[in-house]
């Protein structure tokens, strides 16, 4: 095996991956769900707990002030390395989730009318889907699904013709968290515009794994967690290009999202504050920024390099076992293994590999409409990281053949 | 058999394995003996909310007694409700109803009675507990 990276070194740097459980040293495969975070980020949330709290944006004092400018330090940071046009279109969520409501609430009310419709995928994560789907029932409005094939793919060919019933927004994702497929969204969102309709891309899969460049992609809004990449829980992003977010009215209401306010009206403050209504989480995002420079540092070329090879291993070693079955084979793969093995139920599996010290998500993996597409209850899922070494690959095969052969 | 001496049964023979392995092994067997759900009952009333995989329970009230009959996808988890069946099944309602499962710890599978695992092993209590209730009013009424 050929790697730039010195996994060895880098696991030393997350304390969780150090652990046993039930005497076994923990192998943890359920990066899809979240991934786990390197001391620095740990010590640079603890420091402004320790020496930096402050509410930001409103103080005259000198910690308020130190606050504020490491809190836009970030936000300047995260629109450089996403290649944002401004860092006004960096937008402070509590998540993924969040940054999808917002939209669909915010931008929905800007263009949506009765009859209309939004186009989706059908592998969409229930985050991308049913903030989406209750719009829709809230406005007599309809939700088109594009197709996925055999493979886990999205469609294309169905993609474009659905594109041609006019559908006022496109949501799709960048990664499919259950089967692993990576859209090619570049072309969709092309596609997408060739008919003038924006595109919200749910990049929760993909920003821990590539590099992402908005001006690139020419995503109309791009959603990720934080916890997905290495930061904290509690902070997300929502990216949008400038023109939508200066005319989307406001999602929430409250504190720092306002200008001018009397008991009559409210003048809204400019971008981004407009959509950060309330105290934001200071100490997630400092810790969100440190992640992206690890990430960054160690490299996104070499990250995706390396977690191609362990998607390669880890397919030839689980292939060895007898009645596996892959769901989810697309020819663009990010590192997610979806698997089932002869009638065994996946939460069998995932209960015995537990007890082997393996953690491995199963389940519907919040994507209910996949399973139903496959016929399936749910899969076992491992999902890797830049820290999984091909040991792990090998004992999770093993831990499989051993907990089938228990339950066949 | 009282539900207590049922449970110290029950503890004996997870008692014999030290090994978690073999401790699952026991569960999968015993997943074998589930009296089976009548075909006409598997249907989605039956179904126990709070699994992950799927279990169908039924409950028969015969002189003074309730019997159950389950099944379920998954084969550990039809394992754990065997566990519970054996201990319930053929009690009254006040003895199911007031009985303590103290031996769900005693045999090491704790874990599975956390409301967080989706095996749904505590809705299966639950529900358990419920029709003892219901038959109970019945009775007494």
């Amino acid at each position: 095996m050929t790697t730039s990276l010195n996994v060895a070194a880098l696991r030393q740097a997350f304390p969780v991956l150090n652990q046993f459980v039930y005497n076994k040293p923990l192998v943890y495969l359920d990066n899809a769900a979240t991934t786990q975070k390197p001391y620095s980020v740990i010590k640079r949330v603890q420091q402004y707990y320790e020496h930096e709290n402050c509410n930001i944006h409103r103080g005259v004092h000198y910690l308020s002030q130190q606050a504020t400018e490491s809190f836009e330090n970030s936000r300047n940071y995260i629109a450089k390395l996403i290649n944002a046009g401004h860092s006004h279109e960096i937008i402070f969520t509590r998540g993924t989730t969040e940054s999808v409501n917002l939209v669909a609430s915010s931008l929905g009310k800007l263009l949506m009318k009765q009859g209309d419709t939004v186009l989706i995928t059908g592998m969409e994560h229930h985050s991308n889907l049913i903030p989406w789907q209750q719009l829709c029932h809230e406005n007599g409005s309809q939700l088109l699904v594009a197709r996925i094939n055999d493979s886990g793919e999205t469609d294309i060919e169905h993609f474009r013709q659905l594109l041609e019933q006019g559908p006022k927004i496109v949501a799709i994702t960048h990664i499919s968290n259950a089967l692993g497929t990576i859209n090619p969204v570049k072309e969709m969102i092309q596609l997408a515009h060739d008919f003038d309709i924006p595109v919200l891309v749910d990049g929760a899969q993909s920003i821990a794994h590539m590099q992402v460049d908005m001006q690139d992609l020419d995503c109309d809004f791009f959603v990720f967690s934080g916890h997905k990449v290495y930061a904290p829980m509690g902070v997300g992003v929502l990216y949008g290009k400038e023109s939508w977010l200066e005319k989307m009215p406001p999602y929430q209401f409250g504190g720092e999202m306002v200008d001018q306010v009397s008991f009559e009206r409210t003048t809204y403050n400019s971008l981004p504050f407009k959509f950060e209504a309330g105290t934001p989480n200071v100490g997630a995002v400092l810790g969100l920024e440190t992640a992206l420079r690890f990430v960054e540092k160690t490299g996104f070329d070499a990250i995706a390099a390396y977690e191609n090879e362990l998607l390669a291993y880890g397919h030839k070693q689980l292939r060895t076992i007898d009645g596996i079955r892959f769901i989810g084979q697309a020819a663009k793969k990010a590192a997610v293994i979806s698997f089932l093995v002869g009638d065994i139920h996946p939460y069998d599996l995932g209960t015995l590999l537990d007890k082997m010290g393996i953690a491995v998500r199963t389940g519907h993996h919040c994507a209910q409409p996949v399973m139903d597409r496959f016929e399936i209850p749910g899969t076992v899922r491992a999902s890797f990281a830049l820290y999984n070494t091909f040991e792990e690959i090998d004992k999770l095969t093993e831990a499989v053949r051993r907990a089938a052969t228990m339950l066949t | 058999m009282t539900i207590e001496a049922i449970q110290q049964q029950i503890i004996e023979e997870f008692s014999a394995f030290d090994d978690w392995m073999d401790k699952y092994n026991l569960l999968i067997e015993m997943g074998k003996d589930t009296p089976l759900i009548d075909g006409q009952y598997k249907t989605n009333n039956h179904l126990i909310t709070g699994c992950q995989s799927r279990v169908w329970l039924h409950a028969e009230f015969r002189d003074g007694k309730i019997y159950f009959t389950a099944d379920s996808d998954a084969v550990i988890t039809k394992g754990i409700v065997n566990l519970l069946i054996r201990v319930f099944s053929g009690q009254t309602p006040q003895d199911i109803f007031a009985a303590d499962l103290g031996y769900i710890d005693k045999i090491g599978l704790k874990e599975h009675l956390s409301p967080t695992r989706s095996n749904g092993l505590v809705s299966m209590i639950k529900q358990m507990k419920l029709y003892a209730q219901v038959y109970k009013l019945k009775m007494d009424n």
